[in-house]
């Protein structure tokens, strides 16, 4: 009975029967299957998946915001998918990204959803992935994921996107050093926020260096923008660049491709979510014995299963 | 998908009150206690607070008002909730709280009133068990 009411509200675009579905499949809960299942995949295939990211305080939360808007005045459904840490000792987690998109909360046509990391061993992934496929079921066309770009589960959330940007700001300069050898290789477009501050110029033209030193000829160069997404500079822009990445990547091919690498982490994902349950079992099974190589031990407990 | 289930919970500001000292305080103690919590910051209105409720489907709803308009600013958030389908969620409140309006509170369907000096491990015992019995009704 739940799970019809749950669909209907799903079908019907209800923001409760939306959010109930996320929640429930996030769970990993027995009605995961039958709503995933009744979501339509045409509307899937035809949505814009965008990941934001970058360090803490870049503005990507503000710059979602204003994106948003943009798509908001294209009549287009906008979902956001906004993720946070979770706190490694306690497990809880402040969910503060939404603070910044608070002037869409009345817009029933803009789904926001904050979603804690968990410290999850996988599973993240899947459930952004559901998330995703559950918001553009419910009619949303732009699909944003915001995460800090930072750690491998994020770097794995952000290649369920179509197209990435990373969001970077002056006088952040660590965080570029040691994002260096990931994130810049996976942005699309490379947006300098808080542009009418000091030293935004000289970023720009490093990583329009970076970008032309590493430029990979089969490949659309990776775009370079300015923003001061709190005043809503640069936001035009941004979003006729990413249409022209989206076209872009359709006609050549890399769309599909990137999908198809997504779908497959997705399928992994799943496979490790619902592998765990049964092998945390076997572990703490009162006969087993914790002794010895982990390697070897899960070797073992995984032949049993066989 | 985490080994034990995570309350979700939401922490607002409702009306122009900008004193978000104990807002924050509660936030993070319920983060420190394992719940996720969705913080929307300070003045908004309960219409805002309501819609981030139920998209965000947490279990319970606190508010936080030190400015003297709790009278009319916490019953009106219990009614946006009501108004979207959502008046299920338990919607608890604290701050600068006389007494006597504790009862009027109660009954205009605030789920319980915290004024300072409440310890903080009751608070966050309050809100386990509001959102275990709203986990509990909501799966039936």
């Amino acid at each position: 009975m739940i799970s019809e009411q749950i669909l209907k509200g799903l079908r019907d675009r209800d923001p409760r029967g939306i959010a109930r579905a996320i929640s429930l499949v996030e769970e990993n809960d027995p009605l995961a299957d039958e709503i995933l299942a009744s979501i339509d995949d045409g509307l899937v295939e035809e949505a814009m998946v965008l990941g934001i990211t970058g360090p803490p305080g870049a503005g990507k939360s503000t710059l979602t915001d204003r994106i948003i808007s943009g798509y908001r005045s294209q009549e287009k459904r906008v979902g956001v998918i906004a993720i946070d840490p979770s706190s490694p000792i306690s497990g809880g987690a402040i969910l503060g990204d939404r603070i910044r998109m608070m002037g869409h909360a009345l817009d029933q046509d803009v789904v926001v959803r904050s979603m804690a990391t968990r410290g999850r061993l996988g599973g993240l992934c899947a459930a952004a992935g559901a998330a995703v496929r559950i918001l553009a079921g419910s009619g949303c066309s732009v699909i944003i994921i915001e995460t800090v770009g930072v750690g491998q589960s994020e770097m794995d959330i952000i290649r369920l996107a179509d197209i990435t940007a990373l969001v970077l700001a002056p006088g952040l300069g660590d965080d570029i050093q040691a994002m260096k050898a990931g994130l810049l290789e996976v942005a699309d477009i490379i947006v300098v926020n808080k542009a009418d501050c000091s030293g935004a110029d000289t970023l720009a033209m490093d990583m329009e260096s970076i970008v032309r030193e590493g430029r990979d000829k089969e490949k659309i160069l990776t775009q370079v923008r300015k923003t001061v997404a709190s005043e809503g500079k640069g936001i035009d822009e941004l979003l006729n660049t990413i249409e022209c990445v989206n076209t872009s990547h359709r006609e050549s091919g890399e769309r599909r491709v990137r999908r198809q690498k997504a779908y497959d982490l997705e399928v992994l994902d799943w496979a490790i979510e619902i592998l765990k349950p049964s092998i945390l079992e076997k572990i703490y099974k009162s006969d087993f014995q914790r002794k010895g190589d982990p390697r070897q031990l899960a070797a073992k407990l995984l032949e049993k299963d066989s | 998908m985490s080994e034990q289930k995570k309350h979700r919970v939401l922490i607002g500001k409702p009306g122009l009150d900008g004193h978000d000292r104990g807002a924050k305080f509660i936030a993070r103690a319920l983060r420190d206690a394992g719940f996720e919590v969705i913080y929307t910051g300070i003045r908004r209105t309960p219409e805002e607070i309501a819609a981030a409720a139920v998209q965000e489907d947490v279990s319970a709803v606190g508010l936080s008002s030190l400015s003297g308009a709790h009278m009319s600013l916490f019953p009106a958030v219990v009614q946006a909730l009501n108004e979207k389908g959502a008046g299920d969620i338990p919607v608890l409140g604290g701050g600068i709280i006389p007494d006597e309006d504790k009862g009027p509170l109660k009954e205009a369907g605030i789920n319980e009133v915290f004024t300072p000096g409440t310890p903080v491990e009751k608070i966050i015992d309050y809100f386990r068990t509001a959102c275990e019995t709203q986990e509990g009704r909501r799966n039936l």
